[in-house]
């Protein structure tokens, strides 16, 4: 009892932290607005540039980062339970490229549409490559183990990043377009984009949510998961169904970002144990707070111009990797 | 006396055999060379092709030869030979065909620092490959230092190079995302690999690094015999493992930043030569040269789909990625069936 109440305790202190990042979103960047006057622009419907900025650009951007990074980091606990597998991240597994390249071959079949239409193959290239990398890693006796996944991933994202190539290259007005995409960036995206990926976030998170129990059974093993009721072929592919909905819309909205859904949930671990009810809900505030972050951070190093949040989160991340497979057993899971 | 004679007899057969294919492989890539320069948009017969490269037929085919078609059909060739040989010695260093410059990373910090260079406006020709050279081992020294843990295991290994390359990535994406347009489609361009980019001078230099270095690979294969039998053994057998180690992934090193400033990250080649040419060999064990041949064949192979395959050309590296891909699926999946994937 002692010990969940210093878990929600902790959880709340995170949630202000993500508040106060958000806020700090709104009043940082290349036109620095003081914090009072964020709050004076919500509630005074006077136009100015001030407004303008925040209300235009600062304020879908936070919630595009917010709605995605609780998108990512819940999808890497429910793939890091499903696999098994410390590594498995919808970047590390290719997950998001493969998002990354339906979405650029749809434009180039179709012609370039509205987030609102691309999301569509967003979620069936995220389907097919989840179902793809699991395939080939789940050959052989031991089942997708850490390097197996690891390995297939990074062979599809090859496979997925050169045919994204070959086609953007091929068109210099979708070059422009998607070079920028490409990179898993927050820059540029308002509220058309909120809107038509939010309903999807929104679902596949509260979903993805009350998937804690299901989490906790699996995480027991096949026999026992079964042996208490649970139908094990089901709830799995279910919850394959939910990464591939989670990481496609993300991707759809923000381009391939890698790594958060890896980092997030080990910190949510390290901090509540293995109860993956608490995992999801710790996610779920830490993965926006990470994203913000590194999208700040982003957007303060240089004086010019922004680094793009991909960019930003795959210079943390690719240690935080190294490290993980250097210093934990693998295996532990 | 009866065993003796039959390992001298085996290493009699496993000589024969490894000449056999090496002839065999080098023909093949003869065949394929004379082929890319024969054909294109104008058929060229045999005897306008030998007069084409003599320089003694007429000027127009000289031209279409020497100047069009030669200068691509020969970076197939030497890039083929690079990343064959290269790849096989990083698979035999680490006793793991999974470990080849795609996953470890070599390439993509090869790439990352010639991208840095093309985006940053680096006009001299020699100043790429010294750039591909600089990223690529530092990349690998940086794989080698984080991956150390008394002892080298091949997967630990490749798991450090899996996250060193995303890292190099993400600065590559950050580089062509804020260049200039023109710049970054280069850098694109680049990026995805293709032979028919090489300069004259990245050609030159190619050469010359295949010249000294691919026979430096066939030499450290007998190191490599040795390191084969574990460390202790070597150690007692006279190889100062660590050294030895090192060097021949110098070598490696350098064969695929070289090649890699010549034509961009051509995905998967170095990888698949040494498996390929191994099927071939069969008992006779492995070779080098073999692979290196290897190497030259897929890759001269690869560049003429990628040309003529459909109506309009592709890069090289697309066709390679395209092809290599599901292969690395099955060696994992027989790897796993086989059971030594941990």
């Amino acid at each position: 009892m002692a010990r969940s109440s210093v878990r929600a305790a902790v959880l709340l202190a995170a949630t202000g932290a993500l508040v106060l990042l958000a806020l700090l979103s709104l009043t940082l960047g290349s036109r620095d607005i003081a914090p009072f006057e964020v709050l004076q622009v919500f509630t005074d419907p006077t136009p100015s540039a001030d407004a303008t900025v925040i209300r235009e650009m600062r304020l879908p951007r936070t919630l595009i980062a917010i709605v995605v990074g609780a998108a990512l980091a819940v999808s890497g606990a429910i793939l890091q339970s499903l696999a098994r597998n410390p590594l498995a991240d919808a970047g590390v597994l290719g997950i998001n490229s493969g998002a990354a390249v339906a979405v650029v071959v749809s434009a180039f079949v179709f012609g370039s549409m509205p987030v609102s239409g691309s999301v569509w193959f967003a979620f069936i290239g995220a389907g097919a490559t989840t179902v793809a990398v699991y395939a080939i890693a789940a050959v052989g006796r031991e089942g997708a183990t850490p390097v197996k996944l690891a390995l297939a991933g990074v062979c599809i994202t090859a496979l997925c990043g050169s045919i994204t190539s070959a086609l953007v290259l091929a068109d210099p007005d979708a070059l422009e377009e998607l070079r920028m995409w490409q990179v898993g960036a927050l820059g540029g995206r308002y509220f058309p984009v909120l809107t038509q990926v939010a309903p999807f976030l929104a679902v596949g998170l509260v979903a993805a949510l009350c998937t804690g129990r299901v989490l906790n059974l699996l995480s027991l093993g096949e026999d026992l998961a079964r042996g208490l009721g649970l139908r094990t072929g089901a709830a799995r592919a279910g919850l394959f169904a939910l990464v591939a909905v989670l990481s496609g819309a993300a991707t759809a909205a923000c381009g391939p970002i890698a790594f958060v859904g890896l980092m997030v949930p080990h910190a949510a671990r390290l901090i509540t144990g293995p109860d993956y009810r608490w995992i999801l809900a710790y996610s779920a505030v830490l993965g926006p707070a990470l994203l913000l972050g590194a999208d700040i951070i982003g957007r303060l190093v240089l004086p010019g111009g922004e680094i793009p949040v991909g960019v930003v989160i795959g210079v943390l991340g690719a240690p935080a990797f190294v490290l993980l497979v250097r210093y934990r057993n693998l295996v532990e899971l | 006396m009866n065993a003796v004679l039959t390992v001298s007899g085996q290493r009699v057969f496993a000589h024969r055999r490894i000449r056999l294919v090496a002839a065999g492989l080098a023909l093949a890539a003869a065949g394929l060379f004379w082929l890319a320069i024969a054909i294109g948009g104008e058929l060229l017969p045999p005897g306008e092709v030998l007069t084409g490269l003599t320089g003694t037929g007429e000027p127009s085919t000289v031209f279409i030869v020497r100047e069009l078609r030669l200068p691509r059909a020969a970076a197939a060739l030497l890039i083929g030979l690079a990343l064959g040989g290269a790849g096989t010695l990083f698979q035999r260093v680490l006793g793991n065909p999974l470990a080849s410059p795609d996953f470890l990373g070599v390439a993509a910090g090869a790439g990352t620092a010639t991208v840095a260079a093309i985006v940053f406006g680096a006009s001299s020709a020699l100043l790429l490959p010294t750039a591909a050279l600089a990223g690529g081992a530092l990349t690998a020294a940086l794989i080698y230092l984080f991956a150390w843990r008394r002892g080298v295991s091949a997967y630990r290994f490749i798991l450090v190079g899996v996250g060193v390359a995303a890292f190099a990535q993400s600065i590559t994406s950050y580089l062509v995302a804020r260049a200039e347009f023109r710049d970054a489609r280069e850098a694109l361009t680049w990026l995805v690999g293709s032979v028919g980019m090489a300069s004259p001078e990245a050609l030159t230099l190619l050469a010359i690094t295949v010249v000294l270095f691919v026979p430096a690979g066939v030499y450290a294969s007998r190191v490599l015999r040795a390191l084969e039998l574990g460390d202790a053994t070597a150690q007692v057998l006279g190889s100062r493992t660590q050294r030895d180690r090192v060097a021949v992934l110098g070598i490696g090193v350098v064969l695929v930043a070289v090649a890699t400033a010549a034509a961009g990250p051509i995905a998967f080649i170095a990888m698949l030569a040494g498996p390929l040419a191994r099927l071939l060999l069969r008992r006779a064990g492995q070779s080098i040269a073999a692979a290196a041949l290897m190497g030259a064949v897929l890759l001269q192979a690869a560049d003429l789909l990628a040309q003529h395959a459909l109506p309009w050309p592709i890069s090289t590296g697309v066709v390679t990625g395209v092809f290599g891909a599901p292969y690395i699926a099955w060696t994992l999946i027989s790897a796993a069936r086989r059971a030594d994937l941990r």
